[in-house]
């Protein structure tokens, strides 16, 4: 028996694809879009009352850690799918950090595999740019990219390739695929033994810092490689103001990038790690206040095409350490919305279209994800999220999906919370709570 | 009081002073016992060896009469993976008052305070801070000079990875004193230029103005590590030898945290000079320590009279 359609009645509907922005009712039918338009007939389907919501494309995800295989402990595919879900996205990339590493066929496969019997989300594996992500030979990105993962998108990310030669051959050999090659920018030399980034702060509380420059000679770099190939290069987690100067000007002169930044990038800043607590720590680190100031200008003049959370989750007991002793990484995909709708649309500085934009039409259209980030068509997948722009609600890690709880934005007030997510026409989140049973 | 001592931030001036004229009282008394913390306990949980430090708190502790319990890390349950934090805390159910902690990470005295409900003493975290040494040094200081106001002291040497240079600048920049860091250009710190001090590359221009020539350890690692070509130059150019301890002022006092490395920062004759007061700093840490762990552990003002009349 066919599934009762589905009518999001009322909602404003903001459509990048199409530019559309302007409140409409959506019928839903067999996983796409049946209609839009004003006042449609309710003719039998359940009705959804939107009024006072956004509907938009589902938002896509670039970078995440689901930590499976390897750490399930901290986070599951099938936990970090309901973190995902929950956040309003549809569409994740799983990083290839993983034990063992993401770096063949056969383990890539397995986490699409997984993905797919969860359900909530599309899970797409990042494939090893390297061997064990060791940086010394190049991992077979043809295999993973003809294997049922189409893995069109490789990246050592927590780790930099460090060699200039391989580094190009890399660039050179994705062509192939016309894949996407992402580099975690951090030159050894420069960042050996930091724990935060270099400046006033650092200097006072006697941490080792990293300075802006380990990031920018690494995406200086990889840059003038992307050139000097013509290969597609995107850069993961931007997070100084001479690094979007770099992209800007690359982008310009016509280099083949992209780049993303993080929520907690575009929030925070190196203050906060005065608290000692490790909650604060991630790679690259929160800068200053003037590189988050440039960050936020990037994503707005589109030199930063994209929002990626690099989700990172950490159990418990590794994070309550030492501040040079826990691993870096924080969550995002849980409060991604919350922290941009109020850093970012609440104070006038983007419009909800471009942030939507930057959520979901961008980085599906970077990596190629059809059937995500639009458009709200007749006959597109029903890939949604209908989110409240006006409710207001404090950061619980207690109540967080992820089976961690190191987000740095606990006890803040956040603005936007998600009601519905859908994938091809199911909910995976109805009424703000995660629908079970997808698979 | 204040209940922890984490970084020398947590005191005033007036805090300081207080700490200083408390000490004063048991210096003049140093080697007499002290009914005041008895039933107290002090735990001394070293993650680094130090052996000055801690024999420092422990006697402080005792000459109180507070119990005091050593831990160290070497060969505990740290070394077979327990954590800062579980550690802190079986040690704390053992009913301890008072945790002194020495660790090779910046804040970790920080995180211990949120985890435990002792107090806690920061007794050298990393590169960040040690309180108990700036108040040592100020007391030093306070011996031979009427005031700290514009007091003129140089620190010398790798201010970028000590806590000590961090706790006495800020610790005498307090009480209101011109401090002047010299240093390599390499062993300065990220946003030195927001500290307040001034910053000279070279000693031989500073030497003539000063009160207080504070020289800090060199270690043989930074040669290691790039930071200084070799010791041997670090020590023609920022050591203080003899030509340019001539060259301070008669009353200029030398100052060293110890351990020393003579023949790198210091000379080893110019260690001897009656004007490094280096030892007295060894004595003046009992009676600092000994004035804090008083006033922390819940004595009441000093009073006329001395410590053990309140």
């Amino acid at each position: 028996m066919p599934a009762r359609a589905i009518l999001l009645k009322g909602g404003r509907v903001i459509d990048p694809a199409s530019g559309l922005d302007a409140t409409r009712d959506v019928l839903i039918e067999k996983g796409v879009v049946a209609d839009i338009g004003d006042g449609l007939s309710t003719n039998g389907a359940t009705v959804v009352d939107c009024d006072g919501l956004v509907a938009a494309p589902a938002f896509v995800d670039l970078h995440v850690h689901l930590r499976e295989p390897g750490r399930e402990d901290a986070e599951t595919i099938e936990s970090g799918s309901r973190a995902a879900a929950r956040g309003g996205y549809s569409a994740v990339c799983a990083m290839a950090n993983t034990n063992p590493v993401a770096d063949s066929a056969a383990v890539v496969e397995q986490v699409h595999n997984t993905g797919r019997a969860v359900g909530l989300v599309d899970v797409y594996p990042v494939g090893a740019l390297t061997v064990g992500l060791e940086g010394e030979r190049l991992a077979e990105m043809g295999e993973m990219f003809a294997s049922k993962a189409g893995v069109n998108f490789f990246s050592d990310d927590g780790r930099c390739v460090q060699d200039s030669g391989l580094m190009r051959r890399a660039l050179e050999y994705s062509r192939a695929f016309d894949a996407i090659v992402a580099n975690h920018a951090e030159d050894a030399g420069l960042a050996d033994g930091a724990a935060m980034n270099e400046g006033e702060v650092s200097g006072l509380l006697g941490l080792p810092g990293i300075p802006d420059e380990a990031e920018e000679l690494i995406i200086a770099r990889d840059l003038a490689l992307a050139k000097l190939t013509g290969a597609r290069l995107h850069v993961p987690h931007v997070s100084t103001a001479g690094s979007v100067e770099l992209i800007r000007a690359a982008k310009t002169a016509g280099v083949r990038v992209t780049a993303e930044a993080t929520p907690h990038h575009l929030a925070l800043t190196d203050t906060l790690v005065a608290s000692f607590d490790p909650v604060y720590r991630v790679a690259p680190p929160l800068r200053t206040r003037a590189d988050v100031e440039a960050l936020r200008a990037g994503l707005i003049d589109g030199t930063i095409d994209c929002v990626a959370t690099d989700h990172a989750p950490h159990a418990r007991e590794d994070k309550e350490k030492e501040f040079d002793k826990a691993p870096p990484g924080m969550l995002g995909l849980e409060t991604a919305l919350g922290v941009l709708m109020a850093e970012l649309v609440g104070s006038g500085l983007l419009t909800l279209p471009a942030l939507i934009e930057r959520m979901s039409f961008a980085p599906a259209r970077i990596r190629g994800l059809d059937g995500h980030g639009g458009p709200i068509t007749p006959g597109a997948p029903a890939t949604l999220v209908v989110f409240d722009p006006a409710q207001r609600w404090v950061v619980d890690p207690a109540r967080l999906q992820s089976l961690s709880e190191n987000t740095p934005f606990a006890g803040r007030e956040l603005q936007g919370a998600v009601v519905h997510t859908m994938l091809r026409g199911k909910f995976t989140v109805r009424d703000g709570e995660v629908v079970h049973g997808q698979g | 009081m204040i209940k922890h001592l984490l970084s020398i931030r947590d005191l005033d001036a007036d805090g300081i002073t207080r700490v200083l004229d408390t000490a004063g009282a048991f210096r003049e008394n140093m080697g007499r016992k002290y009914p005041t913390l008895r039933l107290k306990t002090v735990v001394n949980f070293f993650y680094e060896s130090s052996t000055r430090t801690r024999t420092s708190f422990e006697l402080a502790a005792k000459r109180l009469s507070a119990d005091v319990l050593n831990f160290a890390s070497g060969g505990s349950s740290v070394e077979k993976g327990e954590s800062l934090k579980d550690t802190a805390q079986t040690i704390e159910a053992m009913g301890v008052d008072c945790i002194i902690i020495r660790h090779s990470s910046a804040g970790a005295a920080n995180r211990l305070a949120d985890w435990v409900s002792a107090s806690v003493i920061n007794a050298g975290d990393g590169m960040h801070e040690h309180p108990t040494q700036a108040l040592l040094d100020l007391f030093t200081i306070r011996q031979h000079v009427p005031t700290f106001e514009g007091l003129r002291v140089a620190i010398v040497g790798d201010v970028l990875h000590s806590r000590v240079a961090r706790s006495d600048v800020i610790g005498l920049q307090t009480m209101g004193a011109d401090v002047t860091l010299v240093a390599p250009p390499t062993l300065l710190p990220p946003g030195v230029d927001s500290w307040g001090v001034r910053v000279a590359t070279h000693l031989d221009p500073v030497l003539r103005e000063l009160d207080v020539c504070y020289l800090l350890r060199m270690q043989l690692e930074r040669q290691k590590s790039g930071y200084v070509p070799t010791l041997r130059e670090y020590a023609r150019l920022w050591g203080l030898d003899r030509r340019r301890a001539a060259m301070l002022p008669e009353r200029a006092l030398i100052m060293h945290p110890g351990p020393m490395n003579r023949g790198v920062e210091i000379a080893a004759d110019v260690a001897e000079f009656e004007r490094a007061v280096i030892t007295d700093q060894v004595t003046n840490g009992i009676a600092v320590r000994q004035a804090l762990l008083y006033l922390i552990l819940g004595g009441p003002e000093v009073k006329e009279g001395g410590p053990d009349a309140g």
